[in-house]
């Protein structure tokens, strides 16, 4: 029988029930496999449950470093019975299954051409434990153990990552050693291994952490000065807020007086969190809310208000399947024309792109200097890849030397001085008007701040001649802020091509991935990151560089190529769209095969240029 | 509608508050409702009373909706800022802004439309959260910028000046606040402006969430035979409990009244309500009571005015989440991020 054979690159696929306790040894389990020095990148796929539902943990282990979904599994840990056929079906072939053998399985629920092993983890840890929730729990901790012995796993990597876990906590130490070595004593004794996929020590992994983006765009509120946060559970953001609160609680309270320099508000809805965020904006604190596109689609009204009335407003939008209600526990980036032109009326607005948990944390704190600095709205759009999976990423940095940028705020000293104040009139020819902050000065500075039109002195307006002047200044506020938003990030192919393409966010580490192998295989493409909206001069500049584009978006609608024509009247036939939306994140695989498929049709075909649908039912 | 401009100029024997401002200082622009406006009447007791209360005028931030009632922030306290945001949603802009600076006194001014129709869940939020504010119902039962529409206070049976009855149930702003959790509730009616005054000085020395609902007729849509809302109805109608004269803290308390009937309150800040009770069975300061109280006169058709209820001793938001006595919008970035070294502790704890 075919036996895969792959030392540090392999996929292991852990399906569990969810509420059992799985997650933590799982997390265990990658954890260990880094600290080997090898690079791991695990994705949950969960349901929308509390729960019962089945989940899966899909954790890709490669030396290479590459973090974006690859497809595929080369081992299965079967521990759910209820997606059993399922989860048997989709091992590679020559692949392994692990599964718990205390109840025999008929022999037609197994498949000739995998590697089965089984291990009585139930039997093992009922002869171990009385306590029902022990017995569950240290289950998974045998599993992982067995897993240890047959992926070869070090048991020491083990006992340190408890022993920091557990530290002070001598019992549940003990606990779980114990049970991790049921596990690999059962292996050594009764199985074969290690198996054909395995793990070999490496120094892959070096000083990388390894977070998701959701914590790590907590912090980066923490560090960027984000004093109110008022929110609305709604997956998968709500772990953005939670984790606000958690660094505040650690690093925000005065130790004297133990009082909070911050204020966390869970609103009743979206229409309340965004709109007191628009009131601390309004008041000069830093204020932010997490949400998704639903809770978008409900703020909505509130993002028109604080674009026409200039006010610091902070969205971290975690983008999930959309429309509607759509698949709430799944990943899209199918929110891009919602917000970038969110509300009625001439509107535009601000979006920044991470790729990772490093950058979710960077880019949130720049939003909250962008939003001061543009007196507007800054969306970070995330998505549930991002920012419910933790993944290596460089380690997060701080200067200490920052100041906040506080924007254009006029002070009680500069209107005592007699500076001249109107709050809607570009003096410094950058669109960017100045403020002040309600009660600065007795008697000069105090405006009326309206979403009707308005004057330059922003006194009620209708003249045609106020509007427009209104109108092309916050135009020309949103060409500034190209100069102020993180800039593309380019990658030019080894040997000189027309070809090009454009990616953002979440699909960064399969485009790195597929843009390795494209190139190896004379598929040459410049690459272009796209950081941020608007698009500084340099995009235009790309494309016009380029004879085809293409874009590879996890969305149906090619949304973000829909912008770039929008925005820069780029010929639409030049930009081919890739388009990956079934709410896996997207792989390597399906990109290299996208565009290697585009280019063949033009050397062989000739037909000119064929827009390219390569949707993800058909590749995945 | 007033057309004619104010002079500029302040008569040099203008009285000047402790802090040094006349009554003019406290105005704001010209009213462009219409004339007779119940609305301008309440503008006018806000002016009066923070004049009265000396309280700098730039220390107010003045917030509202949208509607007849939510445009007169413009049209008072000229000198302090003012935010007119999107309809219904005041509350919580007010809850944000006040969360970001806790040193300014906010006043929150709505209409029946924009609290009790489209913004009903923000108004029971933010009396439920307990935030610092005086908030003013200017209450005429009627959609004025609209021309004549119901709103959702205008009672059942109530005729439009279309002659459309009105079958749906009221929402009673009062009763709400009540039963979520708001500590300074009050009715009152812009023709009455003895007693009105008092009462928004009241709610501005507050130390929770104040509510005023001021019946304000709308002359135009809702001030004929059949409406319950118009000038001649309420005062036919006008039922008050009580009369509050307000007192600085520290000021002299002078007047006299026969024991028994007047209810000397101390509010947080040390001001004094002194509560001239004109029903003898009625106890402001009982939550339960008053809501009784207030419907079983609602079903006799008597519309209850005066200071229903009050927690002399309220605390808000900002003692709920224990935030610092100095502004959170103050705060810099030494105050604010932990720092490099904090930094890399969590680093080496993500490794």
């Amino acid at each position: 029988m075919k036996r895969i054979e792959a030392i540090n690159d392999f996929v292991i696929k852990f399906a569990n029930v969810n509420g059992s306790g799985s997650a933590s040894a799982n997390e265990l389990f990658a954890k260990a496999v880094m600290r080997m020095g090898v690079p791991v990148s695990p994705r949950n796929i969960f349901p929308s449950n509390i729960q019962g539902m089945p989940t899966w943990y899909e954790a890709r282990v490669c030396e290479k470093g590459y973090h974006g979904r690859r497809g595929g599994v080369d081992m299965m840990v079967a521990m759910n019975p209820q997606t059993w056929d399922a989860d048997i079906a989709e091992i590679d072939s020559g692949g392994y299954l692990f599964y718990d053998s205390t109840r025999p399985m008929p022999a037609n629920k197994f498949r000739d051409d995998v590697h089965t092993m089984g291990v009585p983890l139930t039997e093992i840890a009922n002869a171990a434990y009385t306590d029902p929730r022990q017995r569950q729990l240290f289950k998974n901790i045998i599993y992982v153990g067995a897993l240890s012995v047959l992926l070869d796993v070090e048991a020491e990597v083990f006992e340190a990552l408890f022993a920091e876990q557990y530290k002070g906590k001598e019992r549940l130490l003990e606990s779980n050693v114990q049970a991790l070595h049921l596990g690999r004593n059962y292996v050594k004794e009764h199985m074969q291994a290690p198996i054909g996929i395995r793990v070999r020590r490496a120094d892959n992994v070096g000083d990388q952490i390894f977070t998701d983006g959701n914590s790590a765009a907590a912090l980066g509120l923490v560090y960027g000065g984000a004093t109110v946060a008022a929110w609305y559970p709604i997956t998968p953001s709500t772990s953005i807020p939670e984790a606000f609160q958690k660094y505040c609680e650690k690093f925000r309270i005065d130790p004297a007086t133990g009082q909070h320099r911050f204020a966390i508000v869970q609103a009743e809805d979206e229409l309340a969190s965004i709109g007191m965020v628009v009131g601390a904006g309004w008041n000069g604190a830093r204020a932010f809310t997490a949400t998704s596109g639903p809770g978008v689609s409900l703020m909505t009204e509130f993002i028109g208000l604080a674009y026409f009335a200039e006010i610091p407003v902070t969205i971290i939008n975690v983008q999930r399947g959309g429309p509607s209600t759509g698949m709430p526990t799944r990943t899209q980036q199918s929110d891009l024309l919602s917000c970038a032109y969110a509300s009625h009326g001439d509107t535009k607005h601000v979006l920044l792109f991470p790729q990772d948990p490093h950058e979710c944390f960077t880019h949130s704190a720049a939003a909250l200097d962008l939003a001061e600095r543009l007196q507007t709205v800054i969306f970070v759009m995330t998505d549930l890849d991002i920012g419910m999976n933790q993944r290596l990423c460089k380690p997060f940095v701080w200067d200490d030397a920052k100041e906040y940028d506080r924007g254009k705020v006029m002070t009680a000293q500069e209107l005592e001085a007699g500076k001249p104040f109107g709050r809607y009139r570009d003096v410094d020819g950058d669109g960017i008007p100045w403020r002040t902050l309600p009660g600065t000065h007795p008697s000069k500075g105090a405006f009326f701040t309206r979403g009707t039109t308005r004057n330059p002195q922003a006194m009620y307006s209708e003249a045609g001649p106020d509007y427009i002047y209104n109108m092309e200044r916050l135009l020309r506020k949103f060409i500034t802020a190209t100069t102020l938003v993180p800039q593309p990030v380019f990658r030019p192919a080894s040997e000189p091509t027309r070809l090009g393409v454009i990616y953002y966010g979440s699909t960064t580490p399969a485009m790195r991935e597929a843009l390795d192998v494209l190139d190896r295989n004379g598929d040459h493409v410049d690459a272009m990151r796209l950081c941020a909206f608007p698009f500084p001069e340099s995009v235009s500049k790309f494309i016009a560089a380029h004879d085809k584009v293409f874009v590879v978006e996890q969305n149906r609608d090619a949304q973000m190529r829909a912008m770039l024509i929008n925005e820069l009247d780029i010929n639409p036939s030049k930009l081919v769209r890739v388009l990956h939306y079934d709410g896996t994140p997207i792989t390597a695989r399906f990109i290299i095969r996208a565009i290697h498929e585009s280019v063949q049709k033009d050397v062989h075909g000739g037909a000119g240029h064929v827009d390219q649908q390569a949707t993800s039912a058909v590749h995945n | 509608m007033t057309f004619i401009a104010k002079p500029r100029l302040h008569h040099p024997t203008l009285h000047t508050n402790k802090v040094g401002y006349t009554r003019r200082d406290y105005e704001g622009r010209i009213s462009t409702l219409c004339a007779g406006c119940g609305h301008d009447s309440i503008s006018a007791a806000i002016i009066q009373a923070c004049w009265e209360l000396d309280i700098e005028p730039h220390r107010v931030a003045k917030l509202s909706g949208i509607g007849c009632s939510s445009k007169t922030p413009d049209y008072f306290l000229g000198a302090s800022h003012g935010f007119n945001t999107v309809h219904g949603r005041m509350p919580s802009v007010l809850t944000g802004a006040n969360m970001a600076n806790r040193e300014l006194l906010y006043l929150g001014v709505s209409g029946d439309g924009d609290s009790a129709s489209i913004g009903l869940g923000q108004f029971a939020n933010a009396m439920r959260r307990g935030v610092r504010m005086a908030y003013i119902v200017e209450n005429n039962g009627v959609y004025g910028l609209t021309k004549g529409q119901f709103s959702a206070t205008a009672d059942r049976g109530s005729k439009s000046k279309k002659g459309v009855i009105n079958s749906d149930s009221p929402v009673d702003l009062v009763g709400i606040a009540l039963q979520l959790g708001a500590t300074y509730v009050a009715r009152s009616f812009s023709g009455d402006k003895e007693q009105l005054v008092p009462l928004i000085k009241g709610a501005m020395a507050h130390g929770g969430a104040a509510f005023i609902d001021v019946i304000s007729p709308c002359v135009t849509f809702n001030n004929h035979g059949g409406s319950t809302k118009s000038y001649d109805y309420v005062r036919q109608h006008n039922e008050a409990v009580s009369r509050i004269d307000f007192m600085t803290p520290g000021s002299e308390i002078t007047a006299h009244y026969a024991p028994g009937e007047v209810v000397e309150v101390e509010q947080h800040d040390g001001s004094v309500l002194r509560l001239r009770k004109l029903h003898t069975d009625y106890d402001p300061t009982d939550r339960y009571s008053a809501m009784n109280y207030m419907q079983s006169h609602a079903a006799l058709g008597e519309v209850v005015t005066g200071l229903l209820y009050i927690d002399p001793l309220a605390t808000d938001l900002h003692t709920s989440l224990n935030t610092c006595a100095v502004p959170l919008n103050t705060l810099n970035a030494s105050q604010l991020n932990p720092g490099a070294k904090a930094l890399d502790k969590i680093n080496a704890g993500l490794r």
